[in-house]
This record gives C-alpha cells, sequence and structure tokens, in this order.
C-alpha cells in the first residue's frame, strides 16, 4: 500500500509538488493549452505519439494544414510550444537538462531514445514549410510540376 | 484542435479517412480509403511514384542534387564526416560517371535508391523496418530497425547507408541517428505535402531537368508516355527488380 501512495505521489507531482521543490519543475509552454487537458497528455503521450508514428511512417498520413485531420499530434510540433530557451536566448536540445522532456524523464529515471533521431529543438524553416500542403501554384508543387512537364513534352 | 481525449479508434477512422465500406459476404468487409481532402495527404496504393533520369542532360560537373539532398535530409554534414571513416560516410545520393573505354564516352548520373517494386532489402529485413510503402516508395522505419545492415548487403545499387556516430541538429521532417540503417525516400515528407523530390526541385532549377519525376501507374503522366516513347534502362535489369528509377542515354 506504501508503494502505491509512493506511486500516486509520483503521478501527483505536477498537481502542485513541485511548488515545494520535491517533484521537477516543468518547464511552462507558450500556446494555447492542450484541449485534452494536462492530466491527460502526462498519462497517454507516449500512446498518442507512438499511434502516429506508424500512421505518418508507414501510411504517410501527416498532420497538416488546411486539411482538417483527426491526427493533430507530431513530435516535431511539440517544440513549437514547449521549447526551453538557455541563457544566450537559443533553444536548448534533449542533450541538455533544462529540456522540457528531460525535465520529468530524468526525475522518473525513465530513459527515452526519441531524440536520437528526432530534432528536439523547434524545426528550422525548410520544415516548417513542409507543415502545410503545397498551393497548386506554388513552384516546387507536385500539380505544378507535373503540369509544367507535360507542357514542355507536348512542345 | 480537436480533443483526441474524446475520440475512438473508430472515430479517428471515420474523420481522418473517408471510409468506403463494402460488405462481401456475411462477415467479409472491404474497405477502402478514399475522398479529395485524404488523397493528398496518404501514401496513395494508386500511385508508383518514380524517376526518369536522361543522363545525356545530365552534367558531368553538376552536384546540385547531391547538394540539395543533403540540406534536405540533413547529412554529409562536415562535423558528421569529421567523426568517421569516408568509406562509412552517408550516402543518399552520388553522382557516378560512366566511361567507355573504347570510344571515351562519358555519362553521368545520379544513382540513389532505385525504389524497386521487389526490392531486396525488404526481403532480408528481420524486423520489418525495411519496407515498401503503398506508393511504391522504399524506406527504412528507424523505429524498428535494429541496425543489423542485412538490407545494406542485399541492395544491388549500394544505396543505403549507415549511421556511425551520434547525431544532433536534425532537420525535423529527416529524423535519422546512430544505430540505423537510412537511404533516399523519395523525400516521402516533400510527396505527403504535396511536394516534388528535392533532388528533381534542384536539378530544374540549376536548368539540365535530367530528372524527370512523375507517377508510374498513370499512363497519361509525362514519365510513363516517356518511358513508353524512348528506349530506358533498368540498373541490374537482369535482377528483375523492377525499379521505380529509370536511366536514359547511358
Amino acid at each position: 500500500m506504501r508503494l502505491v501512495f509512493a506511486f500516486l505521489a509520483v503521478i501527483g507531482f505536477a498537481g502542485g509538488a513541485a511548488a515545494d521543490g520535491t517533484g521537477p519543475v516543468v518547464p511552462a509552454a507558450v500556446g494555447d493549452p492542450h484541449p485534452e487537458g494536462n492530466d491527460y497528455w502526462r498519462v497517454h503521450h507516449m500512446d498518442m505519439l507512438r499511434h502516429d508514428r506508424d500512421l505518418t511512417m508507414r501510411e504517410g498520413v501527416r498532420d497538416l494544414a488546411p486539411d482538417d485531420l483527426a491526427i493533430q499530434a507530431s513530435i516535431g510540433e511539440c517544440f513549437t510550444c514547449h521549447a526551453v530557451k538557455d541563457e544566450a536566448g537559443s533553444f536548448v536540445s534533449f542533450d541538455d537538462e533544462r529540456h522540457f522532456c528531460r525535465a520529468c524523464h530524468d526525475y522518473a529515471a525513465v530513459t527515452i531514445d526519441c531524440f536520437t533521431c528526432h530534432r528536439s529543438t523547434p524545426p528550422n524553416e525548410s520544415g516548417l514549410a513542409l507543415r502545410t500542403m503545397a498551393k497548386p501554384d506554388e513552384a516546387n508543387s507536385i500539380d505544378a510540376y507535373l503540369s509544367r512537364v507535360a507542357q514542355e513534352m507536348n512542345k | 484542435m480537436t480533443n483526441r481525449a474524446e475520440m475512438t479508434r473508430r472515430d479517428i477512422l471515420k474523420s481522418g479517412a473517408a471510409a468506403s465500406t463494402l460488405t462481401l459476404a456475411p462477415g467479409v468487409t472491404l474497405m477502402a480509403f478514399g475522398g479529395t481532402a485524404e488523397a493528398s495527404s496518404r501514401a496513395d496504393a494508386g500511385k508508383r511514384w518514380g524517376l526518369l533520369i536522361d543522363a545525356s542532360k545530365c552534367a558531368a560537373d553538376c552536384n546540385d542534387c547531391v547538394t540539395a539532398c543533403k540540406v534536405e535530409n540533413g547529412w554529409g554534414s562536415q562535423t558528421e564526416l569529421e567523426q568517421i571513416d569516408p568509406e562509412q560516410a552517408p550516402e543518399w545520393i552520388r553522382k557516378v560517371t560512366l566511361r567507355d573505354t573504347s570510344t571515351g564516352r562519358e555519362v553521368s548520373a545520379p544513382v540513389m535508391c532505385q525504389h524497386c517494386e521487389a526490392p531486396p532489402c525488404v526481403d532480408v529485413c528481420p524486423t520489418g523496418a525495411s519496407m515498401k510503402r503503398e506508393d511504391g516508395i522504399v524506406l527504412v522505419d528507424k523505429h524498428i530497425c535494429i541496425g543489423c545492415r542485412y538490407c545494406m548487403m542485399a541492395c544491388p545499387f549500394k544505396a543505403r547507408s549507415f549511421v556511425h556516430a551520434e547525431i544532433t541538429d536534425q532537420n525535423v521532417q529527416a529524423p535519422r541517428g546512430k544505430g540505423t540503417v537510412e537511404s533516399c525516400n523519395l523525400c516521402a515528407p516533400r510527396i505527403d505535402s504535396g511536394r516534388i523530390p528535392a533532388c528533381v526541385e534542384a536539378c530544374e532549377k540549376a536548368g539540365h531537368s535530367a530528372i524527370l519525376f512523375g507517377d508510374l501507374k498513370d499512363p497519361d503522366s509525362a514519365i510513363s508516355k516517356a518511358l513508353n516513347d524512348y528506349d530506358s534502362v533498368a540498373l541490374r535489369a537482369d535482377l528483375e527488380l523492377d525499379p521505380g528509377v529509370r536511366y536514359t542515354n547511358l
């Protein structure tokens, strides 16, 4: 029973435990809060990311605006809001213990290997561009390209 | 943003894809995904993306496709190369020059993953990490890649490389890290967002247009017509892998 209480105390850290210095200090985020609420995300974020990874990788389903797709979580999207800056004002990567994910994972001693491959800071410009579907009139859109080469062929 | 806490798997399937179902017999249901909004954001089984590379248009001294691939997918940076043996350097795409020893004629062309219809890398993968998408793109699911490198040995085109050193500051659209195998994925994230691969864009920008990109399953596409009209070759055609990358004037 004592173990259960200890476990509950660990999950309950976010409920104010941080204030008295016994729990991890979760860096504050910018942007709108998750509609599901923080408690839901704390418990389920790993399942949500796992579900999405197979959809994205294997089936090519990506949560792209302006399409209103049901899948709205992407690991690259996290750091749009959950990024932590260092003294110099640049974003810290997962190598730094102040990183958003490490705040809790270090505390709970849970090792994650997401960031051996994934970027752990906000996306650069070319990455941001891929967040939205190409408009047909963009020069590098498939539609524009195919009509260009079709014209070329007819000449 | 949708509240996913209140969604069931069924809701996700219903709203994410305009799913149509057809009951073939009691207990046997055929499910098909379709719809206009969905077509561009899911690998489409009705398509097979391919490239036709015209070696006569490819300039020997131009390396723009390789550079564009490096920038897009974040491989081959100076810091990365300093940590590893040059023989082990990543190489998603490379320029190859062929020389006819009797005539002295030289042609140059890029070689990357050939996106085979029957990919040997997929055959040998023990975990299912090496895979072919519905739209014909062959790629590595690094989530389940164990780094055994069987696929590298199986590939007759030397298209795959292994990441030997730790990597930081990856591009968000191109996750890559130590202990996994990687190769050209035909810029799948770009294709999924309705954009042409980086090498194709760079080649066109350089004024060569040596790489023609298109849907091999569409008989009216420029690439299908060109393959129909002109002589082309598949690299190592003897292996009958039916690659999605073809060459002309080689």
